[in-house]
């Protein structure tokens, strides 16, 4: 095969969306071999690996990112049945969830005022400009309300959903080991803080440790989206 | 076969979850809507679980592949914080401690799991199977019990 065929098996390739899917699942699961081989070691998260040696990938071969999308929104569109497939460890719960529905009441009330309180604290504290705080102040939200909020509150809801997704990766990357070193051991109060700190990423890691923690996080997602919807646009109004 | 019932469900739920969000112009993603509208589903008839749960197992199963286009995203836009990543890094990590800190200790705090709560602690089982069997089987027994109860009735009557 000559350089000129070779050129034109990648020009091929590169626009279709075949390379881009096969690229996401193999590195994908070379990060999860990695992950499970390295005693599931916080530092080897394989989300925060495949982003990293996906990234890596694509700027060696010159593949603009627009381009990946094509092929990787495949993956990317899962997210949405995915996400409501969330409801079926959280119905299994349901009959905790509604013994437990004050208690959950006041963490998830804690837990909003601790994140997003700390969030405005540390903006005026390290001087970082309006805008940029009002794009970080909605992070601990999925991606797509994160964005919406920001857009509704006046924040640049692409830099938003960069904040939300590096929330959500350190979230994930992190948790662990800070539960075990908060003495932690119920795992519906893992799940719950997991997912309202780290929303989705968060919740797929939640989904590692166990069902349980999984239906909490799910849950705590959720009702972080609704109730950061409703409220931060309030709230930042009264705060500017 | 059954994977593929339970995706057309999600799919028709997220086509439910977005048609309501358009209308209503909630402040609220399709799915989200979608999550919330298959939780009550799910509560008021279980059935649906064993429907939807093949595919939903699949899909969960690999929740973390799926961030992963948009996490790669994020990575071509990191050159727009220019100058104050180290502010930014500081604010995420530390905001995000504090809330992972504040609710796990909140939720722990108030009350254990609460199937060991509800059986006055002192029971051995573990907690996961013990809600499984006590939320399946009496109802079952119960509906039981009331068939042969009526069969008892009809055949007395």
């Amino acid at each position: 095969m000559d350089d000129r065929s070779l050129e034109v098996l990648w020009v091929y390739l590169s626009g279709s969306p075949l390379l881009s899917l096969m690229l996401t699942l193999v590195v994908y699961l070379f990060a999860s071999a990695l992950f499970e081989r390295g005693r599931r070691h916080p530092l080897l998260n394989p989300v925060l690996w495949s982003i990293l040696l996906l990234s890596a990938c694509l700027w060696l071969a010159e593949l603009p990112y627009d381009r990946y999308f094509e092929g990787a929104q495949f993956i990317h569109f899962l997210l949405g049945p995915a996400t409501i497939a969330l409801a079926v460890p959280l119905a299994r719960e349901f009959d905790a969830l509604r013994r437990r529905a004050v208690r959950i009441g006041l963490a998830l009330a804690a837990g909003l005022v601790a994140t997003t309180g700390s969030t405005l604290l540390l903006v005026h504290l390290t001087g970082l400009d309006r805008s940029t705080g009002l794009s970080i102040a909605p992070k601990s939200t999925t991606a797509p309300v994160a964005m919406g909020i920001a857009d509704t509150i006046g924040g640049a809801p692409s830099l938003t959903a960069v904040f939300s997704v590096l929330t959500g990766v350190f979230g994930a990357v992190v948790a662990i080991p800070v539960l075990k070193a908060l003495r932690i051991r119920d795992d519906s109060a893992k799940g719950f803080a997991i997912g309202l700190v780290a929303h989705g990423i968060g919740t797929a890691r939640a989904l590692q440790i166990g069902k349980r923690a999984g239906a909490y996080a799910g849950l705590s997602m959720a009702l972080m989206a609704i109730v950061s919807a409703m409220l931060l646009p309030y709230v930042m109004a009264w705060f500017s | 076969m059954a994977v593929l019932r339970g995706f057309a469900v999600l799919l028709a739920l997220q086509i439910a979850g977005e048609t309501i969000v358009r209308l209503t112009a909630l402040p609220i993603p399709g799915p989200v809507v979608g999550l919330v509208l298959l939780a009550v589903a799910l509560v008021s008839y279980r059935p649906i679980g064993e429907v939807v749960e093949p595919a939903g197992r699949l899909l969960l199963q690999h929740l973390s592949l799926l961030f992963v286009p948009a996490g790669v995203g994020v990575i071509s836009h990191l050159e727009r914080l220019e100058g104050r990543y180290l502010a930014i890094l500081a604010v995420l990590g530390t905001s995000t401690l504090i809330g992972l800190a504040v609710t796990a200790w909140t939720l722990q705090a108030l009350g254990p799991p609460a199937v060991q709560h509800r059986r006055d602690g002192d029971s051995d089982e573990p907690p996961e199977h013990g809600t499984a069997e006590s939320s399946g089987a009496p109802p079952a027994t119960r509906e039981d019990d009331e068939n042969s109860n009526a069969s008892r009735v009809t055949g007395d009557g």
